[in-house]
């Protein structure tokens, strides 16, 4: 299983290399895990590719994630855990987007399963995903303030004292 | 509030508050069902009930300390999510698992497994009008949560898979009480399909209900026994083997006609299919050795080493007060849980906490297919489509 995992992800470097020579910014290789960093613009292209291609048929899209590294620019890194169910192979995409636009197109048209995953994203990082067929806040109130997975965001959140405690504080005669 | 739009106009159809407590949501889920008569037009789930924070308070704790909180996930599951985790960690550390902790590990998630479709039987099984089965199942799954009580010292929230190897050593007489628990669950398993396989009622309210496609399946992102009733034999036990999965010996039951009966025949065979592993899992596991990695540091050390060592002492101090720290980086682990795949994803940036640490929760994503798979379907079916997918709101919502 080790010598032929680390063929077919070189396999899948090599596929996007073929296809387009600027597509891929960089290649990280971490605990046996690839990682392909792709410009904002061409993600739903690599995506498609990733799908259809004879050779890499990346059929499930396992997960999708943000990870937010505040203070640092470009502060998103949004990570797309491809499998190819055909292959038994895996990669993870990553895309990274800066804090002052963070948008990017949405993978719905080529995965319908990136749908609620976009969606949590959207609701806790804050995040746009452009072609969402419905782009709502998924797992927290619509009228909730902030995003929560954000790390300018404390994790006991703002504890303001709720407007309800205050109008029945009674003062002392 | 989530509203529907009605895609007929407001004349023709009516829409339908269920949930968020009602009985056969398996929890707090709200859906709301757009009927045109009592066939169900549109079904538009709603979330959210059950968020707990449990990704944003992972980044506040320790690694260690952010195992007790993902029991708390799937609830049904907790083995596994300590499992999944754990996995991540040591791949993010790079650790080894001494062979006796990983065959214990198989064993004990296996056991889970079985508790967990039991479960998931009998719960469906009474949303069916099957109340027998029901007593019959929650019987044998107090067995299997005795075991882990005697193991791990809990019924559920176990945190027993620590990262390095095990919280404990397995108390004499365990394998007894393991052994008592195969002899007699084959039987039982054959007591169920005997109540349920060939039963007219049974047959009637699952059968053709709650079709979807394989191609259908895979693009919504389904794994687990929803798929796997659609053809498509995807386990990460076979696909991607983690913690030594790779040395049993054992099928991966498919089906497919991809309806609710065709979900009902692959978890039971499941069941079985972890009997196999479980017996396995006991002849090989050696009676001595080490649960835990050697690994200063991040692994506590014994409590006799910790009374005799001054080292000893100085790690374990330093591991419960400042935790340790990963090198930077990413590591993605995935399991296959009773519902389908579970991952998690952890970011380190070399500092104590975990920077993130997302998890992959199969009833969450599993549950996006809800409203394909109940479109057409009438309204007495929906509480089918609901069960069979065997959500855990505390999964879906995390």
């Amino acid at each position: 299983m080790t010598e032929s995992g680390s063929q077919p992800t070189n396999a899948v470097v090599a596929g996007l290399r073929a296809w387009s020579t600027n597509a891929i910014e960089e290649v990280i290789e971490f605990r046996g895990e690839t990682t392909i960093v792709v410009a904002r613009k061409v993600l739903r292209s690599v995506a498609e590719r990733c799908r259809d291609e004879h050779g890499l048929q990346f059929n499930l899209l396992t997960d999708a994630t943000c990870i937010d590294r505040f203070p640092m620019e470009p502060r998103y890194e949004l990570n797309y855990h491809l499998v190819s169910i055909p292959l038994r192979q895996k990669v993870r995409i990553r895309v990274r987007l800066s804090g002052h636009d963070p948008v990017v197109d949405s993978l719905v048209p080529v995965w319908p399963g990136a749908n609620w995953l976009e969606r949590e994203i959207f609701d806790l990082f804050g995040i746009q995903f452009t072609g969402h067929p419905d782009l709502r806040r998924i797992l927290l109130p619509d009228d909730w303030e902030g995003h929560p997975l954000r790390k300018d965001f404390p994790v006991e959140g703002y504890r303001d004292i709720p407007a309800i405690a205050t109008r029945y504080t009674r003062t002392r005669p | 509030m989530t509203t529907v739009e009605t895609a007929t106009g407001p004349a023709r159809t009516m829409v339908l508050n269920m949930g968020p407590q009602h009985p056969s949501t398996h929890g707090v889920l709200r859906i709301l069902l757009e009927l045109d008569g009592e066939t169900v037009v549109k079904a538009v789930p709603d979330l959210g009930y059950l968020h707990t924070g449990i990704e944003k308070s992972c980044e506040d704790k320790t690694y260690s300390q952010a195992i007790t909180l993902t029991d708390r996930m799937d609830y049904l599951n907790p083995l596994g999510n300590n499992l999944v985790y754990c996995l991540a960690v040591e791949k993010l550390l790079g650790l080894e698992v001494p062979k006796r902790a990983q065959y214990m590990r198989v064993l004990m998630v296996e056991l889970q497994r079985i508790s967990s479709h039991l479960v998931w039987l009998g719960t469906h099984a009474i949303d069916m009008g099957a109340m027998s089965v029901f007593l019959y199942c929650f019987r044998e799954r107090e067995e299997i949560l005795k075991i882990f009580e005697f193991v791990a010292g809990q019924r559920m929230m176990t945190s027993y898979i620590r990262i390095g190897g095990l919280a404990l050593e397995p108390p004499t007489g365990w394998v007894e009480r393991v052994e008592k628990l195969l002899k007699m669950m084959p039987s039982r398993i054959d007591e169920y399909e005997s109540l349920l396989t060939n039963n007219r009622i049974w047959l009637g309210r699952l059968k053709g209900v709650g079709y979807i496609s394989a191609e259908d399946a895979v693009a919504l992102s389904m794994t687990g026994p929803m798929l796997r009733a659609a053809g498509l034999a995807y386990d990460n036990r076979k696909t991607f083997p983690y913690s030594s999965y790779e040395e049993f010996d054992f099928d991966v039951p498919t089906h497919t006609d991809s309806d609710c009966f065709a979900r009902y025949i692959v978890r039971v065979a499941e069941m079985r299919e972890s009997l196999k592993i479980v017996r396995q899992a006991i002849d090989k596991m050696p009676s001595q050795g080490p649960i835990r990695t050697d690994a200063p540091g991040i692994v506590p050390p014994a409590r006799e080493k910790m009374k005799t060592e001054m080292e000893a002492l100085i790690y374990h101090f330093k591991i419960f007060t400042e935790g340790f720290a990963p090198p930077p980086g990413e590591a993605f682990a995935t399991v296959e849980s009773p519902r389908g795949e579970l991952g998690c994803f952890i970011a380190s940036d070399g500092s104590p906490k975990p920077l993130r640490c997302h998890f992959r929760s199969p009833s969450f994503i599993n549950l996006q297919a809800l409203s394909k798979l109940m479109e057409g379907q009438l309204i007495a079916d929906v509480v089918a489509c609901i069960g069979t997918i065997d959500i855990v709101l505390g999964d879906v919502d995390r």
